[in-house]
């Protein structure tokens, strides 16, 4: 049967909903590159860099409660059902998501200027690094799953945070050691300890939203679901 | 669009204990065929809401399922309707009791030209349900009380049931439904004449009837569809796509041919 299921009667509809999913995509842009500079201003004793994600945490925050309320405008007026539906609570929960990411980045930005001020030695550089780089390829994986409605992207972005969360653990039993073995270290491996905890969480975030695809696909809620529950989800259909 | 052919409904139009059964029913309208082998079982106290575009048969559909289609000539229906396993075209079946056990509320208010207690106890009387005034009154006022008509009511039992509002003439209209004891109730769209809070009176009244009542509701508003029944069944041009847990229905319809409709993208 031919027939183009694309389109809304409602055109306005349409635009609608192509606004909120366009406007969610452009404030991941954002807070990706919140975090890759975040990650760069700490691996590279950027301060300026540091300054620059601090400012514009402020953009993050105004675009979650524009597009949050964008969804609100939708469900009132249109009573979305089935995939809008999905769609509109989907793009709602990962707004969340993405402002929460900004926040992390914001503080990663926040503890660079009080590690990189000190003549301290810095601590798990290469964790940071390492782990920083997964995060940020997992936001720009998640948000590529939800464009393209891709449920495998978004099980890969769910394996890849427990290898972050692996990294994460090593991370702190490095910093561990460092502590023991020298009383004076201890304060500024405190720091290092909430920077790294701050990528840990990106990357937890960025599984949520990863989550969400799956929703967003196939209407099943995986939140709070095991790796292998979720690939048991994902591929039900195949 | 053409009908689908070898179309199978998708979901769960068949279960256990079901009290009406419609096994491939066919509707033809002369030449022409409305529906095509619709299978439907409707629950014991469920509310089934029927959806789908002007035309898709559903009215249709419902207006078999107290033979109400035997008033058109051209009107030809295959297929078996079982009620409670019994055959409702069987030669024998007589119709009138048949409509009083299935009983039906109709798009637009049509109470008698008569007064309020009248178009409840007109009912009762000719089916001779009630021995003594007494009994009659009885049942009036029970009617009205289930309809949620009653306070609004009950000190002007003999004005006429026009004089009324059009939310409550249909509530008036439910309560001489009720009048006759029936075990099955069909709703064709009741509150497309009926401003918001009328509407909301009447969807609230259907849930209380649930617990009485199997409910078969013919509807435009999906919203409506979604407030008032548990499961959902959605024609198309004549078929019935699927028919699935209302909340299932409209968050992750099976079919497409559902999807796109709930959503507005035809209809």
């Amino acid at each position: 049967m031919e027939m183009n299921f694309n389109q809304h009667i409602s055109g306005q509809f349409n635009a609608d909903l192509e606004a909120i999913r366009n406007h969610m995509m452009s404030m991941g842009g954002l807070v990706e590159r919140q975090v890759n500079n975040a990650i760069q201003a700490i691996c590279n004793g950027d301060t300026q860099l540091a300054d620059d994600v601090i400012r514009r945490e402020d953009d993050v925050d105004k675009a979650e409660v524009t597009i949050d309320n964008e969804c609100t405008q939708i469900l009132v007026r249109r009573q979305p059902a089935a995939s809008d539906l999905r769609m509109v609570l989907a793009v709602s929960r990962v707004v969340r998501d993405l402002e929460r990411i900004g926040d992390e980045a914001s503080k990663i930005a926040i503890h660079t200027l009080e590690v990189t001020d000190t003549k301290n030695p810095q601590f798990c550089q290469q964790a940071i690094r390492y782990m920083g780089e997964e995060v940020v390829k997992m936001i720009s994986g998640a948000l590529d799953a939800f464009a393209r409605h891709d449920v495998d992207g978004a099980v890969e972005v769910v394996r890849t945070d427990k290898l972050v969360d692996k990294q994460y653990a090593s991370a702190l039993r490095e910093l561990i050691t460092y502590m023991m073995e020298d009383p004076r270290s201890i304060g500024q491996a405190i720091n290092i300890l909430w920077i790294l905890r701050a990528v840990e969480r990106i990357g937890d975030h960025a599984r949520n939203i990863s989550e969400q695809v799956i929703y967003l696909v196939s209407g099943a809620d995986v939140r709070h679901s095991s790796l292998t529950e979720i690939e048991e989800t994902a591929h039900k259909d195949d | 669009m053409s009908i689908i052919e070898n179309h199978k409904t998708v979901g769960t139009p068949l279960s256990e204990g079901a009290k009406l059964s419609a096994r491939d029913v066919c509707v033809y309208y002369g030449e022409k065929q409305a529906i095509y082998n619709v299978s439907l079982d409707i629950r014991k106290n469920e509310v089934i809401a029927l959806i789908g575009p002007s035309g898709c048969g559903k009215s249709t559909f419902l207006r078999c399922l107290n033979r109400m289609n035997d008033t058109i000539d051209i009107c030809n229906v295959t297929g078996e309707i079982l009620l409670d396993g019994d055959d409702i075209y069987h030669p024998r079946v007589d119709v009138v009791p048949l409509r009083a056990t299935v009983g039906m509320v109709f798009q637009k208010p049509n109470p008698f030209p008569k007064s309020i207690y009248d178009n409840i106890a007109y009912g009762p009387r000719i089916h001779g349900l009630a021995s003594s005034r007494v009994d009659l009154d009885e049942i009036v006022e029970k009617s009205l009380q289930r309809a949620g008509l009653w306070n609004e009511v009950k000190d002007r039992l003999h004005a006429p049931g026009t004089g009324l509002s059009g939310g409550q003439q249909q509530r008036l209209c439910i309560a001489r439904t009720i009048a006759v004891d029936p075990e099955v109730i069909l709703m064709d769209e009741p509150c497309s004449a009926l401003d918001p809070i009328a509407t909301a009176k009447i969807e609230e009244l259907i849930d209380e009837l649930r617990e009485n009542y199997t409910i078969a509701i013919v509807t435009h508003s999906m919203q409506q569809a979604a407030r008032v029944s548990q499961r959902t069944a959605y024609f198309h041009l004549g078929q019935l796509i699927e028919v699935n847990a209302t909340d299932k229905v409209f968050t992750t319809p099976e079919h497409q041919l559902t999807e796109a409709y709930i959503t507005g993208r035809f209809g």
